[in-house]
């Protein structure tokens, strides 16, 4: 028994390329999104510590806010408040929050769509079920009213209400993707061989669904992000804390829109469809690995090879030919 | 037969627990409306507080379960409370001037949405990196960036700048609401900011996915058939490839509408568009916590809505999964 473990599965070799391998077969849209990400993450570690200014200091001889000078390079609010210091140090309270929703949110679509997906029967039925319900429950408004309830929450509180109206959809896709590989052949010779279902599950399923789980990762950041900026705007979260979406409305509630002081409101705009767009690159990136016919957009390259047809064998990785 | 008291089924399950979920917030969570009111009005008597507890029914009166049956009791008859913010308001009248505004507007705009961004994904599929691929960065631009920020850009430049829309408001102030020439063109005129910003930021999401499918579809051998056989590019894009491209995009439906759903709400508060978005923006700010739940309740039934609708035209435009959910 213990020769037929020591083998290796030959489907994780093959699906799992070496490192350096990797990075170079990534698509351009994921590189570059992963660039714009990493340089947010690295503001949001190290925001704090270079801000120029204390964000929510106010000059009380400020009359107005005047636009960018060598003081403030971003310009100041009414108040006299930099913006620079605001972006810089609100930058992390968002980033935060987005990878702590992404975080509670993927384990929980994991966990519950590989149990329902492997399990089958009554626990499938059941778990989809709950899955269906919370893809269908408008998640806006039950924040709002339940965010209403629960004013000036921290970013944990809001992390758990954000994850727990946005795991559903994940969870399904994940339990699809764990209905057909449960029927695959190596699955079948792991369960012949005697291993265990929790072996199965972490040695044998898991590692095929890493590019699944990891665009369900970045769609849940890129939904955290957006929303929680949008509940900011709305009224409904802690004032006394900074991130993109206070900073927004603060500058609305000055009318910074109409007294056109564009550079109080168009930083923070910038940077969340920056960080968001980032986040949407990263994941046409992933798509492309899960799906290489979406990959090759450039014509040239179609001429030289073949496209691929339906019926050619899964192509797991794309190599150049040996010359 | 079986499939579709299945998904009924699945219909009244999803409405129970939005149901239930409205019931458990205000009485799990700290805080009641009464409470709510006294933070407002802190001189009320005690007295005072008790009768307000049993005019709004939500005081800690009886057990749980006794409170969850009265709940349901009025929920059927048609009884959501009375807003503690426009009292003697009932919260049933407040959602019969809001909901039309809404359904109105986001209805149509996610309509030509759909619409648009499949015809777009379905053109950028067929010629990929060709000039309508091109396009799908800046939709997606569009897309990533928070909507409330693109449309205060828009109002500043098309309303305040411009002055080619009005940026406030359903309608003219002056007119009177119903089917009346004046009212009807006014009230167009205040949509179209509001509908266009929906429109692109939305747009992308559809196109996207029927651009995906689309390549996916392209490659396979009917389509290659289709082709030898000497149709033309039109019939082949069309009734071939996108006839089929089409299914998950409307299956997409149930999860987009939920974000059509939230982008309204926001559009509403920014455009201060009388729906039921302002309102529940407005019952936050007042905490008129019975409107937030009926307006909680009112949207849950109109995206339950859409998702049967969603499931009843997948299964007639996909002969092929009628024993399949659409989602």
């Amino acid at each position: 028994m213990a020769v037929a473990v020591a083998v290796p599965p030959p489907q994780s070799a093959a699906i799992v390329p070496r490192r350096g391998e990797f990075l170079r077969s990534m698509p351009m849209k994921a590189k570059i999104g992963g660039g714009i990400l990493a340089i947010f993450v690295l503001i949001a570690i190290i925001g704090p510590a270079i801000a120029p200014y204390d964000p929510s200091a106010t000059n009380p001889n400020a009359l107005a806010a005047v636009g960018p000078t060598a003081q403030h390079l971003l310009g100041t609010t009414s108040t006299g408040q930099d913006v620079l210091s605001q972006l810089l140090v609100g930058l992390r309270s968002s980033v935060l929050l987005g990878v702590l929703t992404a975080t509670i949110a993927t384990l929980l679509s994991v966990a519950t769509g590989v149990t329902a997906g492997f399990l089958g029967g009554v626990a499938d039925e059941g778990l989809s079920l709950v899955m269906n319900v919370f893809v269908v429950l408008p998640a806006l408004p039950l924040l709002i009213v339940l965010l209403g309830y629960l004013p000036n929450s921290g970013d944990l509180p809001t992390a758990i209400v954000l994850s727990a109206l946005g795991w559903s959809w994940g969870a399904r896709v994940i339990r699809a993707q764990t209905l057909t590989l449960r029927s695959r052949d190596f699955i079948a010779a792991a369960r012949e061989t005697g291993e265990r279902t929790w072996r199965i599950v972490v040695f044998e399923i898991l590692p095929n669904e890493v590019s699944l789980i990891a665009a369900n990762f970045v769609g849940t950041f890129l939904y955290a992000i957006l929303t929680s900026v949008a509940l900011a705007f709305i009224g409904v979260a802690n004032f006394s804390t900074w991130n993109l979406g206070t900073i927004l409305f603060w500058a609305q509630s000055a009318n910074a829109f109409s007294i056109g002081a564009w550079w109080w409101y168009v930083p923070p705009g910038v940077a969340a469809a920056l960080l968001g767009t980032s986040l949407v690159l990263l994941n046409f990136g992933l798509d492309e690995l899960g799906n290489p016919r979406l990959r090759d957009s450039s014509g040239r390259k179609r001429r030289h090879q073949r496209a691929w047809r339906p019926t050619d064998p899964t192509p797991v990785e794309r190599r150049e030919p040996i010359a | 037969m079986q499939f579709v008291i299945r998904r009924l089924g699945f219909y009244v399950v999803a409405a129970w627990v939005a149901l239930t979920i409205n019931f458990l917030i205000p009485h799990v969570l700290p805080g009641t409306p009464v409470e709510a009111m006294l933070a407002q009005h802190p001189q009320l008597t005690a007295s005072a507080v008790k009768a307000l507890d049993l005019q709004f029914g939500l005081g800690h009166q009886g057990s749980l379960l006794h409170q969850y049956g009265v709940y349901l009791d009025h929920l059927f008859h048609g009884n959501l409370g009375v807003s503690t913010a426009a009292y003697p308001a009932t919260v049933v009248s407040v959602l019969g001037n809001t909901l039309p505004w809404t359904i109105a507007l986001v209805g149509s705009a996610t309509i030509i949405s759909f619409l648009l961004g499949t015809l777009l994904g379905i053109l950028a599929g067929w010629r990929r990196g060709g000039r309508f691929d091109q396009l799908l960065p800046a939709f997606t631009f569009l897309q990533a960036t928070p909507y409330f920020f693109l449309a205060l850009i828009a109002i500043q430049l098309f309303a305040n700048d411009w002055r080619l829309f009005p940026g406030y408001g359903g309608a003219s102030l002056g007119v009177n609401v119903g089917l009346n020439g004046p009212f009807i063109s006014s009230a167009v005129s205040h949509g179209i900011l509001p509908a266009a910003t929906i429109i692109v930021t939305s747009m992308a999401g559809w196109m996207l996915q029927m651009r995906n499918v689309m390549i996916t579809t392209i490659g396979e051998d009917y389509v290659l058939a289709a082709e030898a056989k000497g149709l033309s590019t039109r019939r082949v894009m069309f009734t071939y490839a996108a006839r089929n491209a089409i299914l998950p995009n409307i299956a997409g439906f149930a999860l987009a509408i939920g974000f059509v759903v939230a982008g309204a709400l926001v559009m509403e508060i920014v455009f201060s568009y009388p729906g039921v978005g302002y309102q529940l923006y407005n019952a936050v700010t007042q905490d008129d916590f019975p409107v937030m739940q009926g307006i909680f309740l009112a949207i849950s039934a109109t995206v339950l809505l859409a998702c049967l609708l969603a499931d009843i035209v997948y299964v007639i435009a996909d002969p092929r999964t009628r024993r399949r959910a659409a989602f």
